[in-house]
């Protein structure tokens, strides 16, 4: 099955790809979602992973399997993280050697901070992003490497799958040129440096500009300004070069020199300047800006702020997720300085970047999985390398006098045995023997991570009973199809955007907001319904033409994702737009509390109410008394609740799902 | 001080204009088509600022064109150019072939764009 939320819409899209063909799929606008005002899904989606998926699926039919879309849907992300396997050995055979390739590879199989969105039905951008990200990359630096225009052509093509495939193609568009700037600073400018970042650029813009979600922004956005601003500098760069070669002169090269710097960092200061200060120029967004600067999120934009993805990264995570690459990274820093070259400068700048924008931000964990895998794997096979090397000298060191003079001279030269430490070959192989320990520790870890914390869907909830059994929950599947199957198909459901997605594709109903978050005021609206009480609420549901409102309650099951958690957010991002809402009137001293000591806003708005209802009359727990909420550790505050303008449609059988039915106006029929 | 400027800019133009003489014809070839591509590029800004830009993509796929084959003309000039040591292993027919295929991506796609 299909995990997650977004993986939803994922799949709902990519089922209309398939039946209605690409040119419906390019121009769809949307009417069932986001009512009253519709989403141009043609133009505000990143197609790369639908247009994957359905390709699979056609050619799969094209051999007569006939398999349904929603199996290869589920199958794409491990298929696409064996490939990255794949690359990933070929990028460390780039960098290093072959065997550096392997060892990233076996690392990058099984890594947890990449497993974690490449399960079997995890179904996001993600899944075919990595793949193409590490491919653009590997060809980046092949074609640096070799200076040749097809490979740099290859990473343009592969640039063009990063931007079709997800909106973090922006860490490529600035690591490149940052890369560039780095060669181009410690002196390792090279005509084939020059051939593979104007081609990859020239083109890969090009080609990425055919997306309708990037539209212009490679040349308007002030997020794409370095990678411009890099390919004007390269063009002055092998200018002067050029003339210094034709001068051959060094004095009439530095007045020259003097006269073309000046001009053209003054000609690209005004530019630059004039572009941002009119607006031509957009600055860097607020998704982008919080990367830079942690707390801008927080005070401006709540919506950002309350994705519990984008949170700052506690070391816990770290170490969750990467095990022993967590040493052996700074290890494989040192392996890269001792030799370095245009390619290890590069995976060098990856590494160190993509840690840093890891420790700002949780998910981004996953951009910086390859790096590490591939710095750490320099450090196990050059290890690994000199310790072999240290125990095969034994018969190398006793076959001197049968090779020939040069050889066997450079043979010796290169691994002799230091004769004061006689222990040397018991060390090595001890060594040896705690290396292999060591990766031994890290699958065991990786497969316990996979099976305890990966593969959960989310959409189905799994505890463990008093007698150690496991126990589903499939309320939300459960109450999914309750909406499919009894109302009417025009009805409008109102409920937090977090199941949006899932309700569309699942209930096949009409949602007010959902997951893509595009409209801030209309989630605000939501907010504000939810926080304000009955009558308000109810108005406010008029006039957007809803029929249902469903919550999430995890009272009786002690589920700890629930709406009363989240409400806290849902009142932020109300009060952002709507300022009647004020966050400190649902606190009491500060504190957020349900129970008898909550503040009488909270007891009496619609989220509280819709939760509770009914709730007090029931036990939970053995011991407690009867409306004892699981998931906050207290006794309710206000058990006798009566709605006045909706009545109670459903209830899952866990009480995790709760439906609600907007009564018409009492004078009409 | 500014006599020796304007001293310095002329013998670097004699110097320059000396030894661009001397470069072999099949490179001066591939300089003047970069130079045509660029003018074209020239011309195709100024009428955008006498017009306006609307519509914006068929602007930046006039002028991405332009510029993409120049960059791509000094790409091939590179690799051709015989005095380039990191080349030499390089065969002239293969670098054309390169630049033609790269050529050939750039125009779908400009064609594409233009709208």
């Amino acid at each position: 099955m299909i995990h997650e939320f977004d993986p939803y819409f994922n799949y709902r899209t990519t089922l209309f790809l398939t039946e209605k063909g690409f040119y419906e799929f390019w121009n769809w606008f949307d009417s069932e979602s986001w009512y009253p005002l519709g989403r141009i899904i043609g133009g505000t989606l990143y197609p790369g992973l639908m247009v994957t998926a359905a390709l699979i699926y056609w050619a799969l039919r094209f051999l007569r399997f006939f398999v349904h879309i929603r199996e290869v849907c589920v199958l794409t992300a491990p298929f696409f993280a064996s490939n990255t396997t794949l690359v990933a050995y070929f990028f460390g055979k780039e960098i290093w050697d072959t065997g550096a390739g392997l060892v990233a590879a076996v690392l990058i199989a099984i890594c947890p901070g990449y497993i974690s969105r490449s399960v079997a039905g995890s179904y996001d951008n993600e899944a075919v992003a990595i793949f193409a990200l590490l491919l653009t990359f590997y060809l980046f630096v092949k074609a640096v490497n070799t200076g040749s225009l097809a490979w740099a052509l290859g990473s343009a093509f592969g640039y063009f799958y990063m931007v079709s495939a997800w909106g973090g193609y922006v860490f490529i568009i600035n690591l490149v040129p940052l890369y560039v700037l780095v060669l181009l600073i410690t002196g390792r400018y090279s005509m084939r440096l020059y051939i593979a970042y104007n081609c990859m650029y020239i083109l890969g813009m090009l080609l990425a500009m055919q997306i309708r979600f990037v539209g212009f922004q490679h040349v308007q956005s002030g997020e794409h300004m370095g990678a411009m601003g890099v390919f004007l500098l390269m063009q002055v760069f092998y200018f002067l070069d050029w003339v210094k070669y034709q001068l051959n002169d060094t004095k009439l090269f530095q007045t020259f020199l003097r006269i073309t710097v000046t001009s053209a960092i003054l000609v690209g200061g005004i530019a630059l300047g004039v572009g941002t200060a009119s607006g031509y120029i957009s600055p860097w967004t607020g998704r982008f800006y919080s990367l830079l600067d942690p707390t801008y999120a927080k005070d401006h934009i709540p919506i950002i702020a309350s994705v519990s993805e984008h949170q700052p990264t506690a070391w816990s995570s770290f170490m969750f997720d990467y095990h022993i690459l967590l040493f052996l990274f700074p290890a494989g820093l040192y392996f890269c300085f001792k030799r370095l070259s245009d390619a290890t400068i590069f995976i060098v700048m990856y590494g160190l970047t993509s840690l840093y924008f890891a420790g700002v931000m949780v998910r981004l964990i996953l951009v910086a999985t390859p790096a590490v895998c591939l710095i750490s794997a320099i450090a196990v096979s050059a290890t690994v390398k000199n310790l072999t090397s240290l125990l095969r000298t034994k018969q190398k060191v006793s076959q001197t006098g049968s090779t020939k003079g040069a050889g066997s001279s450079k043979a010796s030269s290169k691994v002799t045995l230091d004769q004061s430490q006689p222990f040397q070959k018991n060390g090595a192989s001890a060594l040896l023997v705690g290396v292999f320990y060591l990766l031994s520790r890290y699958a065991i870890h990786c497969t316990w991570v996979t099976s305890e914390a990966y593969s959960s869907p989310s959409i189905v909830l799994a505890a463990r009973g008093a007698h150690g059994n496991r126990i589903l929950f499939d309320d939300y599947r459960e109450a999914y199809y309750w909406l499919r199957q009894n109302t009417p198909t025009d009805a409008k459901i109102m409920s937090w955007w977090d199941y949006g997605y899932q309700i569309t594709a699942m209930g096949n109903r009409t949602v007010i907001v959902d997951n893509n978050t595009w409209n801030n005021t209309h989630i605000a609206t939501v907010g504000r319904a939810m926080s304000s009480n009955e009558d308000e609420a109810y108005e406010i549901m008029r006039s957007l033409d809803v029929n249902y409102v469903l919550v999430v309650f995890g009272g009786v099951t002690g589920y700890s994702s629930d709406d009363i958690n989240k409400f806290l957010w849902m009142v932020r991002i109300g009060g952002g737009v709507f300022p009647v809402i004020k966050e400190p009137d649902y606190l009491v001293n500060g504190e957020f509390r349900v129970d008898k000591g909550a503040s009488p806003k909270m007891l009496n708005c619609l989220m509280y109410k819709l939760c509770y209802y009914r709730f007090g009359e029931l036990t939970t727990e053995y011991g407690k008394p009867p409306g004892y909420d699981r998931a906050r550790g207290g006794e309710i505050g206000n058990k006798d609740i009566k709605l006045e303008h909706l009545e109670e449609a459903y209830t899952t059988s866990n009480w995790i799902v709760r439906i609600y039915r907007v009564k018409p106006p009492t004078n009409r029929l | 001080m500014v006599k020796s400027t304007t001293k310095d800019a002329r013998d670097l133009f004699h110097t320059l204009r000396s030894a661009y003489v001397a470069t072999p014809t099949n490179l001066k070839i591939i300089d003047l088509y970069v130079c045509f591509a660029v003018f074209t590029a020239l011309i195709q800004v100024a009428y955008m600022a006498l017009v306006g830009s609307f519509p914006f993509n068929s602007f930046l796929s006039g002028v991405l064109s332009c510029i993409g084959t120049a960059v791509l003309a000094v790409c091939l000039r590179i690799q051709v150019n015989k005095e380039n040591k990191e080349f030499k292993n390089l065969a002239p027919e293969r670098a054309f072939a390169d630049f033609v295929l790269c050529n050939l991506v750039l125009h779908l796609v400009i064609i594409n764009f233009l709208g």
